[in-house]
């Protein structure tokens, strides 16, 4: 169905649609976290969403990740895109299909006002916020870190050091028995997807 | 009276020629996934062993988990 921009933003305070809407937001990975901070930036009316992920879907994807039976073997990119798109054509949408590393990362995210960290491994979570706070220090990054496992909302906290802003509960690890699932992942992604909100609604309002 | 330093809002006594590692291993971390910052500057995993903190400053260790 086509909708018009008027209908899309009805419900929305007319005042910070032209913020959402002028907002460039980068994620980095597409699992657990970067579908479900991608789904509620796109629903909120974020003007363009850059995000990157060289992998593929799995059917163990599917207990937290916004991805459909249908798209089991598609690269994660591609099929964010199309379930992005199905929910709103205001968002301009820039998937990079792609291994992310030191080298790479400040020329995919250049343009970003917020970065949000949504990797699974700490490694790649310390080398994102370790090459973003030398290159961008000035730009503020959002990560996920502490999310597995069940209940325990009260433990899920965010914390600022200067720019770096971190959402989770800070301990429970990924190990045998305490698998993220899509509760607590989906609490995590949208503390995220609300700070990434919080910090470009403080800035231009 | 000692000098100090604060680590993630702790205060440690400060010491001569103290290092990132010396810290973590006061503060007991043993954790392998971290991010360091002194005084809103990042340390690196290979500067662990060799920056060394002055008196009054201000560390802060972020650890990083799987999970995603």
């Amino acid at each position: 169905m086509k909708m018009n921009k008027e209908s899309f933003f009805s419900a929305h305070d007319p005042e910070i649609i032209p913020i959402l809407q002028n907002a460039v937001v980068g994620i980095a990975g597409c699992g657990g976290l970067g579908s479900n901070v991608a789904f509620s930036l796109t629903r909120v009316g974020i003007g363009k969403i850059i995000f990157a992920d060289f992998d593929k879907i799995e059917p163990s994807n599917l207990n937290r990740q916004q991805f459909f039976t249908e798209q089991i073997g598609k690269s994660k990119v591609i099929a964010l895109l199309e379930n992005l798109r199905k929910i709103s054509s205001f968002t301009k949408y820039q998937p990079h299909e792609v291994k992310l590393h030191e080298k790479n990362i400040p020329l995919i995210y250049k343009d970003v006002d917020i970065m949000v960290e949504a990797f699974d491994k700490a490694e790649m979570k310390k080398m994102l916020i370790e090459t973003w706070l030398t290159t961008f220090s000035n730009k503020p990054i959002i990560a996920g870190s502490g999310l597995a496992g069940f209940g325990e909302t009260s433990k899920i906290h965010q914390k600022k050091i200067d720019n770096l802003y971190i959402c989770g509960d800070e301990e429970s690890d990924v190990k045998e028995g305490i698998s993220p699932m899509a509760p607590r992942v989906g609490i995590v992604a949208n503390m995220q997807a609300n700070l990434v909100l919080e910090l470009l609604i403080k800035k231009f309002k | 009276m000692k000098k100090k330093i604060t680590v993630n809002k702790q205060e440690i006594d400060w010491e001569e020629n103290m290092t990132i590692t010396r810290i973590l291993e006061v503060m007991n971390y043993t954790f392998k996934m971290l991010v360091v910052k002194v005084d809103g500057k990042l340390i690196k995993k290979q500067d662990y062993d060799r920056f060394v903190v002055s008196a009054h400053a201000d560390v802060k260790v972020i650890h990083l988990i799987s999970g995603g």
